[in-house]
């Protein structure tokens, strides 16, 4: 699956609730339409990441996919800013 | 009937106008009286622990709620308040007062954990299984709370009893009572007591 997205958050080997946290500070720099890719190895993330974009109003989680990079499970969540 | 039937007709189509505005007004009331009881989309939280798991776990809480666009407040209390503390004073304290400061930590640094505490060994050995884990020190979270603008209160009442003053609690803590607390809990989605 290939997602535009304008910026990207690492927050690989971080744990909760800290892929959140620095997602917002990035998420609050967008423009409109723009969209933040978020990494993470917190398998929470997954329901994390939607349960933040419900509370969030202006945000929509747009995908969310599994990969493996460097042999970790990768949780890569896809927020667009309304 | 067909002549009700029409009466309600007319009466419908030419509405009197000065009755629209007095609906309009009434409504209008109801709509202000009900928006002024719907909750904000905040936090309230009452500390009273003072053990380094449960304020750690409120501090989880208000970053992830500060961060979600939440507004938080977090009410310190009773034991809670020593997580806030970042100096012992015993000058102008009674005995007990004195010995209640000696007997109690001094800030984050100083909290035990509430099982398996040993004599600290246990705060210890979770802040190095913690870290092993990346998730942040407890002094990273409350510094993060702080930045993400969550409100800190401490309780009077309790800063009296324990005679802690209020240059011995961390800068910038606003000091507060239980109408402080209810004030930001009425109007908040969630209240919780750690």
């Amino acid at each position: 699956m290939e997602i535009r997205y304008d910026i990207e958050v690492d927050a690989r080997g971080l744990q909760c609730p800290m892929p959140i946290v620095n997602a917002r500070k990035t998420f609050q720099s967008l423009q409109s339409g723009q969209t933040l890719r978020v990494l993470a190895t917190d398998p929470g993330s997954v329901n994390d990441f939607k349960g933040w974009a419900n509370m969030v109003a202006d945000a929509e989680l747009v995908a969310q996919e599994t990969t493996e990079i460097d042999g970790k499970m990768v949780y890569v969540h896809y927020v667009r800013k309304k | 009937m067909t002549t009700n039937g029409q009466m309600a007709v007319i009466e419908r189509a030419s509405p009197d106008l000065s009755t629209l505005h007095e609906q309009v007004e009434r409504l209008q009331a109801q709509v202000d009286a009900l928006r002024a009881q719907s909750p904000d989309n905040r936090l309230s939280m009452v500390v009273f622990s003072g053990d380094l798991d449960r304020v750690l776990a409120a501090f989880v809480i208000a970053s992830g709620a500060a961060a979600s666009g939440m507004e938080v407040s977090m009410f310190f209390t009773f034991w809670g308040l020593t997580a806030l503390r970042h100096k012992r004073e015993s000058r102008g304290k009674t005995l007990f007062q004195k010995l209640m400061g000696w007997m109690t930590p001094v800030g984050t640094r100083g909290l035990g954990v509430s099982k398996m505490n040993f004599g600290g060994v246990g705060a210890k050995m979770l802040r190095t299984m913690m870290r092993q884990q990346g998730v942040p020190q407890i002094e990273e979270m409350v510094q993060m709370a702080r930045d993400l603008g969550v409100r800190i209160v401490a309780c009077q009442m309790s800063m009296d009893v324990m005679g802690i003053h209020k240059d011995e609690i961390l800068d910038g803590v606003e000091v507060g009572g239980v109408a402080t607390f209810l004030a930001d809990a009425t109007r908040s989605k969630a209240t919780l007591f750690i």
